[in-house]
C-alpha cells in the first residue's frame, strides 16, 4: 500500500506543472483523460473488485452533472456543486444498491443499464428544474480561457487522485478482500462469514459517489449539459472497456487502460470523423476477441520471440 | 368507454412488441447473450422494407420474408464468425462485445441511409373501422395479427421440428445435448439467425407504424429488454404476454401520466418486478 501511494505521489509531482508547460489543446486532452481515469477507477470498485457487471456509470455521471448544474444555476459556487453532486450520487447509489445488488449476472446488468435511461427520461420531462431537452446553461463567469482550462485540469486531477487513493485504500483493506471473495464465489464467501451485502453496497456507493463527483466537475468544465449528452450509454461502456484493457480488479490497470484507450481514440477521432463510432466499435470487438485479459496479459518476451522468427 | 379504446391501442401495440422481443428473448435464453445488436437488426429490416416499397412498390407485408431472410443471414454470419468465440463467457464480455458490434452497425446504417427519419406511406391504406365505439386502424391491426402469427410460428417450430428440439435441448443442457450428437456451435448460430430473422420481420411490420431512423434501434432494444424480463427470458409465450403487458402499460400510462413518461413507468415496473420475481411472469427459477 505504501508503494502504491508513493507511485500516486510521483504521478502528482509529474502532472502538477503540466498546465503551465502546454497549450489548451493538450490541456483539454489531459482533462478528458483524467476524467476517464476517474470513471474507470470508480467502475473498477464494483465491476473489477466485486465482479458485478454494472452498466450504470452513465446514470451516476449524469445525475452528478445535473445535481451540480442545478446547484450552480441557483447561485452556488462550482465546488459546492461538485460536493453536492458527490453526495447526491452517494445517496442515490445507496438506495439503488439496496435493491439491485440483490440481483446477479444478467439481471443486475440490465437493471443498472436501464437506470440511466429512466433518469434521462425524468430529466427530459422535469422542465421546471432541469430545463428539459433544452439543456442547462451554467452562469457566465468572467475568466481567461487559459486560466479556466488550468482550473478544470486541476479539478479533474483532484477527482482522479481521490479515486486512486480510494482504490488503493480499498484494495489494501478488509473491504477489498471481501470484494475479491465475492468475485470468486459469493455464496461461499457469505458462508464463511464475509458480510457480502455490506461490502457490495459500500463498493457500489463509492463507485456511484465518485462517478457523480466527476459528472459534477464535467458540468462546470463544459458549461452546458443536456440529457442526451450526460446520460449517454457510452459513459457506461467506455470505462468498462478501459478497465478490461488495463486489467480488471487491479489498482493501476484502470489508469493505464484509460490512457491507452484515449490515445487510440484521439488518433481515430482526428483521422476518421465520419466513421469514428464504427472504428471505436471495431476496437472494442478486437479487444474482447483477442485481448480479453487486458494489456497486462501481453507477454512481451513471447511477442518478441514470435516477431524474431 | 375510453378505457376500452386504450386497451385496444395497447393490445395492437403489444402484438408488435411481442414480435420485437421474441427473437431477443430466444437469443438471451439459449445463448445466454444479451444481444445489443437486436435494435440495429430491426432497423435494418425496416430499411429493406422501406426501399422495397419505395423503389419497387412492394407492400411491406409482402417484403417481410425477404427482410427476415436477409437480416437472418447477416445474423448467422455474425454469430458463426464473431460471437461464437466468446459464447459462454461472463455477461461483461458478451454484452460489451455486442455493444461494440452495435456501434459498428449503427455507424454503417447512418453512413448508408443517413440519420433522417423515414416512414412507409401506403398507397392504399385500409383505413379505420369502428367496432362498438372503439376505433381500430386496420393496417396496424393487420400488422399485429401478422406479428402474433410469426410469434406463434416460432413457438410451433421450437416445439415440433427437429431443429427446434435441438435448440431447446442446447438451452437446457449444453453438454448433454452435445453428447447426444447436437452440433452446439451450429445450433447457436442458427438460433441467433432465427432471432435476427424475427427482428428483420418485426422491422417490416414496424415500418408501417413508426417513422424509422438508425437511432430508433435503441428504442426498440429497450422495449425488448423490458418485455423479455417481464415475460421471462427465453420463453416464447412469455414474450407474447410481456409484449401485450407492455403495450397495455404504455397505452394506459401515456394517457394517465403523459406519453413522455411512458418508458419510465415501464422501467419502474420492471425494476420492481426484478426485485420481487427475477425470473419473470412466465419464467422458471431453474433456468438461471
Amino acid at each position: 500500500m505504501r508503494r502504491n501511494f508513493l507511485i500516486l505521489l510521483i504521478g502528482l509531482i509529474v502532472l502538477a506543472p503540466v498546465p503551465f508547460l502546454t497549450d489548451t489543446y493538450v490541456l483539454r486532452l489531459g482533462t478528458t483523460a483524467l476524467m476517464y481515469v476517474s470513471l474507470s477507477l470508480a467502475w473498477n470498485m464494483i465491476g473489477g473488485f466485486a465482479g458485478y457487471p454494472s452498466f450504470g456509470m452513465a446514470a451516476f455521471f449524469g445525475l452528478g452533472a445535473y445535481a451540480s448544474g442545478i446547484l450552480q444555476v441557483n447561485g452556488f459556487a462550482g465546488p459546492v456543486g461538485w460536493i453536492g453532486a458527490g453526495l447526491v450520487g452517494l445517496a442515490f447509489a445507496l438506495a439503488l444498491g439496496a435493491v439491485v445488488l440483490r440481483l446477479r449476472g444478467h439481471a443486475f446488468a440490465i437493471a443498472t443499464l436501464v437506470v440511466a435511461e429512466v433518469l434521462k427520461e425524468i430529466t427530459n420531462a422535469w422542465n421546471s428544474l432541469t430545463g428539459g431537452g433544452m439543456g442547462l446553461n451554467m452562469p457566465y463567469q468572467k475568466m481567461d480561457p487559459i486560466a479556466g482550462a488550468r482550473i478544470y485540469f486541476y479539478a479533474m486531477l483532484a477527482c482522479a487522485t481521490i479515486s486512486l487513493a480510494a482504490t488503493i485504500l480499498v484494495a489494501g483493506s478488509k473491504l477489498g478482500f471481501a470484494l475479491r471473495t465475492i468475485k470468486q464465489n459469493e455464496d461461499a464467501a457469505s458462508m464463511v462469514g464475509v458480510n457480502t451485502t455490506t461490502a457490495k453496497v459500500i463498493a457500489f456507493a463509492l463507485s456511484g459517489a465518485l462517478g457523480a463527483l466527476v459528472g459534477g466537475v464535467y458540468t462546470s468544465w463544459i458549461n452546458f449539459i443536456e440529457p442526451a449528452d450526460v446520460y449517454d450509454p457510452l459513459f457506461s461502456i467506455k470505462p468498462i472497456v478501459m478497465v478490461l484493457l488495463g486489467g480488471s480488479g487491479t489498482v493501476f490497470g484502470p489508469v493505464l487502460g484509460a490512457a491507452a484507450f484515449l490515445l487510440l481514440d484521439e488518433i481515430v477521432w482526428r483521422n476518421f470523423l465520419e466513421t469514428h463510432t464504427g472504428i471505436l466499435g471495431l476496437v472494442i470487438v478486437l479487444l474482447i476477441l483477442f485481448l480479453p485479459k487486458g494489456l497486462g496479459s501481453l507477454s512481451w518476451p513471447r511477442l518478441l520471440q514470435r516477431s524474431a522468427r | 368507454m375510453i378505457y376500452l379504446q386504450y386497451a385496444a391501442n395497447g393490445i395492437i401495440l403489444g402484438g408488435l412488441y411481442a414480435c420485437i422481443a421474441v427473437g431477443f428473448s430466444l437469443t438471451w435464453g439459449v445463448l445466454n447473450i444479451i444481444n445489443i445488436l437486436h435494435g440495429a437488426f430491426i432497423v435494418l429490416g425496416c430499411y429493406i422494407t422501406y426501399f422495397a416499397h419505395q423503389l419497387f412498390g412492394i407492400h411491406p407485408f409482402v417484403s417481410l420474408p425477404l427482410a427476415g431472410l436477409m437480416v437472418g443471414i447477416l445474423g448467422y454470419a455474425t454469430q458463426a464468425g464473431i460471437i461464437n468465440r466468446v459464447v459462454g463467457q461472463s455477461v461483461l464480455v458478451t454484452l460489451t462485445l455486442t455493444f461494440g458490434l452495435d456501434l459498428i452497425f449503427n455507424n454503417a446504417l447512418i453512413l448508408g441511409f443517413t440519420a433522417n427519419y423515414r416512414q412507409v406511406v401506403l398507397a392504399n391504406p385500409l383505413g379505420t373501422v369502428e367496432v362498438a365505439g372503439i376505433f381500430i386502424p386496420l393496417d396496424r391491426a393487420l400488422a399485429m395479427v401478422l406479428a402474433l402469427l410469426l410469434t406463434f410460428g416460432l413457438y410451433i417450430v421450437l416445439q415440433m421440428s427437429r431443429l427446434g428440439r435441438a435448440i431447446v435441448a442446447v438451452r437446457f443442457d449444453r453438454e448433454a445435448a452435445s453428447l447426444m450428437g447436437v452440433n452446439v456451435m451450429r445450433t447457436y448460430a442458427i438460433t441467433f439467425a432465427i432471432g435476427a430473422f424475427m427482428a428483420g420481420a418485426a422491422g417490416s411490420l414496424l415500418s408501417v407504424v413508426f417513422p424509422i431512423a438508425p437511432i430508433t434501434g435503441h428504442l426498440f432494444l429497450s422495449k425488448a429488454f423490458v418485455i423479455c424480463v417481464l415475460g421471462g427470458i427465453g420463453s416464447v409465450p412469455g414474450a407474447a404476454i410481456g409484449g401485450i403487458a407492455l403495450g397495455l402499460l404504455e397505452s394506459f400510462s401515456a394517457s394517465i401520466v403523459g406519453p413522455e413518461l411512458a418508458l419510465t413507468v415501464a422501467f419502474v415496473v420492471l425494476i420492481a418486478l426484478l426485485a420481487v420475481r427475477p425470473q419473470g411472469i412466465m419464467g422458471r427459477e431453474d433456468m438461471h
